[in-house]
């Protein structure tokens, strides 16, 4: 075989053109190396050049953009190159960047290996950003799995404590389950697609312009169906949408908090990536999917909703929240089909509950105290007396994610209604606007909590003010949050910047 | 641009700014923190003064001041749309008076870390002059979140009994009413085909083609019960009281007194001139919830012993007679809701001032604890009173609530002339818990807790810290009422421009 056949594949490999995703492999091997290398007191510097190394990377892409003739296909067909992709790609180095702060703050206080997590997150970042650019169920598959078994080790990182190891426990088992039902339609839909019966079948189904040229001359294909039914399955788990959003609450609470951001933020996004590109894919089966998805995006926001009400524990609100978000963003790509701005709509979306959720998150890492799986409402009382500037944060992250103007997540939230109304899904513009109203109540309850009863007992103020445990704030980490806090601010009045990068200006 | 549309635009940015200037003001201490909040309030009135002096349109009833300014949401047609026009002007002018006497007295008062209180202040004051100043519908919607943000916070944080609960219900009431309207703002925007959120470009468009009836239909009651819930529509009007009752004055002041009209506001340039069908098809049910402000909340406000709920109530109750007004369609009647807006604005703003003032006094609003307060405090007594009778709209033409009253009685009555009848048992309402009030509060002896608290704090009249805020509002209140055509001239001719509101007046 094909010795011809394997120089043609590799031939189109343009390894350049995944240079960042390979400068972050080297970067996560340096890291190792480093940690041999480097005396034991020196070892507090390589997390910083962690940092450094992605910024580094994010401003070659930023600048770089997509200036060399390097849109298209690329490795035979297995990652296609285009604007979203690319802004995936920047998307998904902004949150590695900020998990690593988190993860400066949280690992600090543990006397556990510190270089490993930074490590296993640069691996699982640049499959991620693999992933938001596959063409081919292969890639797709072997970038999904290297990011999943990355989180796996996230998750249960904090492995002298029971819930984060139960928290690993099940996403393990969860998430091997959701992978199996991915890997059985992929096969179900190579199955189908290479049937030479059938009109448009190919060798290599699993390119999706292959598959999706199959896909519209059989649109009634029943073993196709079935095949697109288990991915879509696949992904709604990945995404935490309605009915597969089971382990969210319990793995959020267990893992250390920068996984819990990573999850909600990059692995949401990651299965927002994929459900944008497969939904084109599958747009001949159209008639089926919109639906289905119709239907789950509205459970997917009344159940986060409505669960979330009564929670008190703040990483499993921060999940439960998190779900209802996924329910959004399932409206913009539902109206993505005849709106054809609704994506864009889907990534403002995505940036502004980025800078949200860090920002809450931030918080939190500042006051976690010894478990940080037990941080609950009540933690945060007098947080706006004991910390101005955290409190601050929180709210303006809290606020966006509530979808208050004038922040970012208002924009995005309003972006995506108009969108919607446009699509003229009425009904389920109905259900998100109930889901808004419903979620006001329990993030309302957080500001409460940090702000409302501070001021209660004026007369106990001589009592001293204890120091909240753990809150360090040095000056990375001011400069962080008020990179997110100011984020946010600026982009729900002056939308130019995002607009133009969205735009692939 | 404009001449002078930097007037428009300092007068929203500068209050913005200094906001985040009175937080770091703090680290030069309280008098540092006062003057740069004061200032922040006092600019915006004095653009807006000169904005009401210069305000001269190309066309009789236009926009003047317009500037244009890309934000960045292009892609749906959203653009920083600012000018004025004969109905907007008096309105932004009053949301300065008002905003500068809320910050004066809020200046002065012992609120716990003053610095925070001042910032909220300030972002309402810059959202509340946006609301008025935008012709972009969106931006129009977005100053008046702005503005409504804090006043959550300062509830919650700053308020007195029930915050926690009143804070809460308020959110979610009027989260409910934003949301509803915002959903009807984009439903205009989808279905006008315009492209466009801006206000000048919709009308145009819509003029050439009609929106469907069943469009206009649901857009409007959409539009309807989102802004209905935002002025306290009966019968969604309860948060209104509770949060009023709960509010600190100053930012009670500032949302009675001003951002309340957003919605009326929002019906009178937006819904009924975009979709004037939906508007006849929705008449019947805003005369009828309208009545029920009115009347059956009217009685409420006659039961009330306590004077802060007591103010509430009316102010709930007066909103029936600008649904009434709005209800007419005509350049009457709705000029009429303006002017009164206008009064009814300075005047409730006032109130809340007042009774706040009473309280320090008497250490409670309960009117029956009061009593026999004018002898000790004779000036406090000669602004309530004043401001009470406006209030009533009683005291012939001195004041500039009896010509708002006027004209919506008169348009009412050749709208539906039955209508009249309820208004006038309005009117006598209205006067026994007036009257009522300045009764128990100021007259007859003192009561036994009143003389009670007396022994530890000591009764005294006005000072002049708390006089200017007053006397700012009063004379806006005077001179609209001595002048009313220095407003209604340019409102009628904005009004004419309105084929809807035109047209009810040839009938």
């Amino acid at each position: 075989m094909p010795t011809e056949y394997l120089q043609q594949i590799a031939e189109s490999n343009s390894w350049g053109a995944i240079g960042p995703e390979l400068g972050l492999g080297i970067l996560a091997l340096l890291l190792l190396g480093l940690e041999i290398l480097l005396p034991k007191v020196a070892h507090s510097v390589i997390p910083r050049i962690a940092v450094i190394g992605q910024l580094a990377i994010l401003a070659s892409l930023l600048w770089g953009g997509m200036s060399d003739a390097t849109v298209g296909e690329a490795f035979g067909g297995m990652i296609r190159f285009d604007e979203t992709g690319q802004i995936f790609r920047i998307f998904f180095l902004i949150t590695s960047v900020f998990v690593s702060y988190l993860g400066m703050v949280s690992l600090d206080r543990k006397t556990l290996p510190q270089i490993e997590y930074f490590h296993i997150l640069l691996v699982v970042t640049a499959a991620l950003m693999l992933l938001a650019q596959a063409n081919h169920f292969v890639m797709l598959f072997v970038a999904l799995e290297t990011a999943t078994v990355g989180f796996y080790i996230l998750v249960s990182y904090f492995r002298d404590t029971v819930v984060s190891l139960e928290a690993g426990l099940k996403y393990l088992i969860m998430g091997a389950l959701s992978s199996a039902i991915l890997l059985f339609g992929i096969v179900l839909l190579y199955g189908a697609g290479s049937n030479p019966a059938l009109m448009g079948s190919s060798t290599d189904p699993m390119n999706f312009g292959n598959l999706s040229r199959f896909l519209s001359a059989n649109p009634a294909d029943t073993l196709g169906l079935l095949g697109m039914l288990l991915v879509l399955s696949g992904i709604a788990f990945k995404i935490g949408a309605f009915p597969f959003q089971i382990w969210v609450p319990d793995v959020y609470q267990g893992a250390p908090i920068p996984t819990t951001a990573l999850l909600a933020i990059g692995s949401k996004a990651a299965g927002f990536a994929m459900l944008m590109r497969l939904v084109d894919v599958f747009s001949p089966l159209g008639d089926w999917i919109y639906p289905l998805l119709s239907a789950l995006a509205a459970l997917t926001i009344l159940f986060g909703n409505l669960a979330a009400l009564t929670q008190r524990n703040l990483k499993r609100l921060m999940g439960l929240s998190g779900v209802s978000h996924a329910g959004f963003l399932m409206l913009g790509v539902i109206a993505s089909r005849t709106v054809e701005w609704a994506s864009t709509a889907v990534m403002f979306y995505l940036f502004a509950y980025l800078l949200a959720s860090i920002a809450v998150f931030a918080v939190l890492a500042h006051i976690e105290g010894t478990s940080d799986s037990e941080l609950s409402l009540d933690d945060l009382g007098d947080l706006a007396k004991r910390n101005g500037f955290l409190g601050l944060a929180l709210a303006v992250g809290i606020g966006s994610l509530a979808g208050i103007p004038p922040l970012a997540g208002f924009i995005g939230k309003l972006l995506i209604f108009v969108a919607a109304f446009q699509a003229e899904h009425y009904g389920l513009l109905g259900v998100a606007v109930v889901g808004v109203v419903i979620s006001i109540y329990y993030y309302f309850g957080v500001i409460k909590a940090a702000f409302f009863e501070a001021w209660r007992f004026s007369e106990d103020e001589e009592q001293g003010e204890e120091p909240i445990p753990g809150a360090r704030l040095g000056f990375f980490g001011k400069l962080a949050i008020v990179a997110v806090v100011a984020g946010t601010i600026i982009i729900g009045f002056y939308q130019g910047p995002l607009s133009s990068l969205l735009a692939g200006g | 641009m404009n001449e002078f549309s930097s007037l428009v635009q300092y007068s929203i940015a500068v209050p913005l700014f200094l906001a985040f200037i009175t937080l770091w003001a703090k680290n030069w201490g309280r008098p540092a923190v006062q003057i740069v909040a004061v200032t922040g309030f006092a600019i915006p009135l004095i653009l807006a003064l000169f904005a009401w002096m210069l305000y001269n349109p190309a066309e009789p009833g236009g926009y003047a001041f317009v500037s244009d300014l890309d934000t960045g949401l292009s892609l749906i047609g959203i653009s920083l749309h600012l000018g004025l026009n004969g109905v907007s002007l008096p309105l932004f002018v009053m949301a300065a008076t008002v905003g500068l006497a809320a910050g004066l007295y809020a200046a002065q008062s012992k609120a716990e870390n003053l610095h925070r209180y001042l910032f909220c202040l300030l972002v309402m004051q810059a959202g509340l002059m946006g609301v008025f100043a935008s012709i972009d519908i969106f931006f129009f919607y977005f100053f008046h979140e702005l503005a409504l943000i804090p006043t959550f916070i300062m509830v919650g944080i700053w308020g007195g009994r029930d915050r926690n609960y009143a804070a809460m219900k308020m959110t979610i009431y009027l989260t409910l009413g934003a949301m509803l309207s915002l959903v009807g703002l984009i439903a205009i925007y989808v279905k006008s085909g315009a492209g466009s959120f801006d206000l000048i470009t919709l009308k145009a468009h819509l003029a050439q083609a009609p929106l469907a009836e069943s469009i206009q239909n649901y857009a409007f009651g959409l539009l309807l019960f989102g802004f209905g819930i935002l002025v306290s529509l009966w019968p969604l009007h309860t948060w209104a009281p509770l949060g009023y009752g709960a509010a600190p004055s100053s930012a009670a002041m500032l949302h009675a007194g001003v951002l309340k009209k957003f919605g009326l506001y929002g019906l009178i340039q937006v819904a009924i001139p975009l979709l004037p069908n939906g508007a006849s098809l929705w008449e019947r049910w805003i005369v009828w919830l309208a009545l029920g402000n009115v009347l059956i909340v009217g009685f409420i406000a006659m039961a009330q012993k306590d004077l802060k709920q007591l103010i509430g109530y009316s102010s709930v109750m007066h909103m029936g007679y600008a649904f009434l007004g709005i209800a007419a369609m005509s350049v009457l009647g709705v000029g009429g809701v303006v002017i009164m807006m206008v009064a009814h604005g300075l005047t409730v703003a006032l109130l809340f001032m007042l009774s706040t003032m009473v309280h320090h006094r008497t250490q409670t609003f309960e009117m029956g604890e009061m009593g026999g307060l004018a002898k000790k405090a004779p000036v406090l007594a000669a602004f309530f009173v004043c401001a009470m009778m406006a209030s009533i709209g009683l005291p012939g033409p001195g004041l500039a609530n009896f010509w708002g009253e006027l004209s919506i009685f008169l348009a009412v009555y050749e709208f539906k002339n039955w209508l009249i009848f309820a208004i006038v048992a309005g009117i006598v309402i209205s006067a026994i818990y007036g009257l009522r009030a300045i009764a128990s509060v100021f007259l007859g002896g003192e009561s036994d807790e009143f003389v009670e608290s007396q022994k530890e704090v000591s009764v005294v009249d006005m000072s002049w810290s708390e006089r200017v805020p007053a006397l700012i509002l009063i004379i806006l209140l005077f001179f609209v009422g001595f002048f009313p055509k220095t407003i209604t001239e340019s409102l009628y001719d904005s009004l004419e421009l309105e084929p809807v509101y035109a047209k009810g007046d040839n009938d």
